[in-house]
């Protein structure tokens, strides 16, 4: 408990909200126009895949997050599960559609860029499964957390969920695996090599570093105007119960 | 305060994110009835609930006999009966086969057979032991629920309105049971909204805890330091 | 254990009383399985070969259909908070709900799984391996479907909830699942079917565990938060 009694006053947290999100955001454009200007110009473009292979600066840090995101989730769940500590469920809840959106990126761009690699939108890859049934839990996610009239139970009920996902995530990612391996042999490309080019690499990294900033804006925004919408509804019922 | 079998200190109850009750207390003894009243929603249901174990207090404590349970009320939860709104009745079952399975026994052993008949026989429902659930009346539903109060012996029973549906006739079935649990030195606490005579009981208005009917509860709580 | 028990007989008890339950989850399993030859013509050798992944879909598909029943029934009528309430620890009280559901569904699916592969021309030989991967793989179906089951408890649109929060984590149980038996087909002697298949039977085993150590702890928990 005593771990979060330095924020255990949601104004304070709003203080220190307010103070750190402006130093956070300015973090956030410097580095993922740094990444960006990298990608499209002072990064190479590839031998065998052309122009295209800048997709990757998008894809591979946005399937980053993807996993960095539900991992965060999981973790603010066993925390609100243990200490039940309301600024754990609200991280948790604010962060589950940053992280289905990250996940829906990764999709996204996989299928853009798998068009001219496979010459098909959609291929049953290893990886874009596991991450297509990534964004199936967070659907299963969100869905549970706004299914009850009752918000902290739907909150509960999801942390439950998301540790249950969080141990089955190795599990599925396995299974994914073994199951194209016997399907599909050989795969055409491989998305990352392990001997990348630290051309391409360095982009990658600040591309990764630029996102990571990102998701923590947005959280903050989410976890404080969650706050504040919890203290108007306090407010109002305040209102109601006194006349 | 020694004597006492349960014991509830300073207990606040939120759900939904509204107080229902905030600094109540409580104490029961062995052989004493509490009766819970107050107005609808002053949270009565709730506080019963709370006392089971069904739900955990925001705030306060229980003691079971001394012992601190409130983090862990399965120390007390085997001894004591608990009768909700709903009369969890299986309507495929026969009414000895439903008492059966609550009373974790079955029915095909003799001795564990009378212990259910006499159950059922103390609330007039004997007659209808083979019949199946569903054809019940609301009044002999309810009447199979109390049954399960004497298929085990408990100390402590706590009753969410049990006249519930029951006539004249019933209730005073319901008024002996208690008066015998009360004279093996069990206790009971009971919300209802009828009448139901009981030799001197506690009383205890929950309205005087809800910051619905006061509101100098209401102060105690700051807006500004809590979280949702 | 005696608790335990009683919970099993009593689920066990119910479902025989209403055999219409258990019927139907095995008559949606085959009519849906013969709706394939339908859709993707008669040819003998193409419906031998999906057979195995047919199987699988069909029967996770009908013990997604049971599971909406398997907690609420007992939620409704309140039977649930008598089970929190009851000598059986909470954990206890799911594995016991989910032995009961798979003696009523993933049993009889199982007995119904050869009738399908018959149907399909599947490879005889496979047989053994179908049966035993429907073993191990049935009741992690049953046991992570009872984590969907308890956590949707009172939730709005809970029956399609289930499907949604439960397909995820099913997947690994369907591709080791088909697995097995494709590799049962693929193996050119009769006598290196176990052989071959043994790798998957492990993994289906292995998720069995997890699922077993996994289900009752999430299960216990989402009751909790169910009579809140």
């Amino acid at each position: 408990m005593s771990v979060f009694h330095r924020f255990a006053n949601p104004n304070r947290f709003l203080k220190l909200t307010n103070t750190v999100l402006p130093w956070v955001s300015g973090l956030t454009a410097i580095s993922l126009l740094a990444g960006l200007y990298m990608a499209f110009f002072t990064s190479p473009a590839d031998y065998q895949q052309g122009e295209s292979v800048r997709i990757m600066y998008v894809h591979v840090p946005a399937a980053w997050m993807a996993m960095f995101v539900y991992s965060s989730i999981a973790f603010a769940s066993i925390c609100a599960l243990i200490w039940r500590h309301p600024l754990a469920d609200l991280a948790a809840k604010a962060s589950a559609p940053i992280g289905a959106g990250f996940t829906f990126l990764a999709l996204a761009t996989g299928a853009l860029w798998g068009k001219p690699m496979w010459g098909a939108w959609w291929v049953w890859d290893a990886r874009l499964t596991s991450v297509l049934i990534l964004f199936f839990l967070y659907l299963g996610h969100m869905a549970l957390m706004n299914a009850f009239e009752d918000q902290e139970r739907g909150n509960r009920a999801a942390a439950v969920l998301a540790i249950v996902g969080f141990i089955n995530v190795p599990i599925i990612k396995f299974s994914v695996d073994w199951w194209n391996t016997l399907h599909q042999p050989a795969s055409v490309m491989r998305m990352d090599g392990p001997s990348i080019d630290p051309s391409m690499l360095w982009p990658l990294l600040v591309m990764g570093v630029a996102f990571k900033l990102f998701y923590l804006v947005v959280l903050l925004i989410r976890i404080k105007s969650e706050l504040i919408e919890a203290k108007l509804r306090k407010y109002r019922r305040a209102l109601v119960d006194n006349a | 305060m020694g004597q006492s079998l349960f014991i509830g200190e300073k207990l606040t109850c939120i759900r939904g994110g509204r107080t229902v009750f905030a600094g109540l207390d409580l104490s029961i003894g062995k052989g004493e009835v509490l009766v819970l009243e107050g107005p609808n929603g002053s949270g009565k249901s709730s506080l019963i609930r709370l006392l089971s174990g069904l739900i955990r207090p925001r705030n306060g404590s229980l003691f079971w006999q001394g012992q601190d349970a409130t983090r862990e009320p399965e120390i007390y939860q085997q001894k004591i009966h608990y009768i909700g709104h709903r009369n969890a009745i299986k309507p495929v079952l026969t009414v000895l086969e439903n008492l059966g399975y609550w009373a974790g026994c079955s029915p095909k052993k003799s001795q564990d057979l009378s212990g259910l008949e006499q159950a059922l026989d103390q609330f007039n429902m004997l007659s209808l032991k083979d019949t199946p659930a569903n054809l019940l009346s609301s009044g002999q539903s309810r009447r199979l629920t109390l049954s399960r109060l004497l298929a085990t012996d408990k100390p402590l029973w706590l009753l969410d309105e049990p006249s519930v549906g029951l006539d004249v006739s019933s209730v005073a079935l319901l008024e002996t049971a208690i008066r015998r649990h009360r004279e093996k030195g069990g206790a009971v606490i009971l919300a209802t909204h009828t009448a139901i005579d009981l030799d001197s009981p506690k009383r205890m208005n929950l309205s005087d805890f809800s910051p619905l009917y006061n509101t100098s509860l209401l102060q105690q709580e700051s807006l500004e330091e809590s979280w949702i | 254990m005696k608790a335990f028990l009683n919970i099993v007989t009593r689920d066990l008890h119910l479902s025989l009383r209403q055999r219409s339950d258990i019927i139907m989850a095995v008559l949606f399993f085959i009519l849906t399985a013969t709706l394939f030859p339908f859709g993707l013509g008669p040819e003998p050798n193409l419906l031998a070969r999906i057979a195995p992944g047919i199987i699988w879909v069909t029967a996770l598909l009908s013990v997604l259909l049971s599971l909406e029943r398997l907690f609420l029934a007992d939620y409704e009528d309140g039977s649930l908070e008598q089970l929190v309430l009851s000598r059986a620890s909470l954990e206890s009280a799911v594995l016991a709900k989910v032995l009961a559901h798979w003696l009523t569904t993933g049993l009889p699916l199982m007995a119904a799984a050869p009738l399908i592969a018959l149907l399909f021309n599947m490879d005889s030989d496979a047989f053994l391996i179908l049966i035993i991967a429907m073993a191990l793989g049935t009741p992690s179906l049953s046991l992570i479907g009872a984590i969907a089951a308890t956590l949707t408890l009172g939730a709005r649109r809970g029956g399609v909830l289930i499907p949604l929060l439960v397909l995820p984590l099913y997947i690994p149980t369907l591709i080791f699942g088909v697995g097995a038996i494709d590799a049962a087909m693929n193996s050119l002697e009769a006598g290196a079917v176990l052989a071959n298949a043994k790798p998957q039977l492990f993994f289906l085993g292995a998720i069995f565990l997890v699922s077993l150590l996994i289900a009752p702890l999430a299960g216990a928990a989402a009751l909790r938060q169910a009579m809140e």
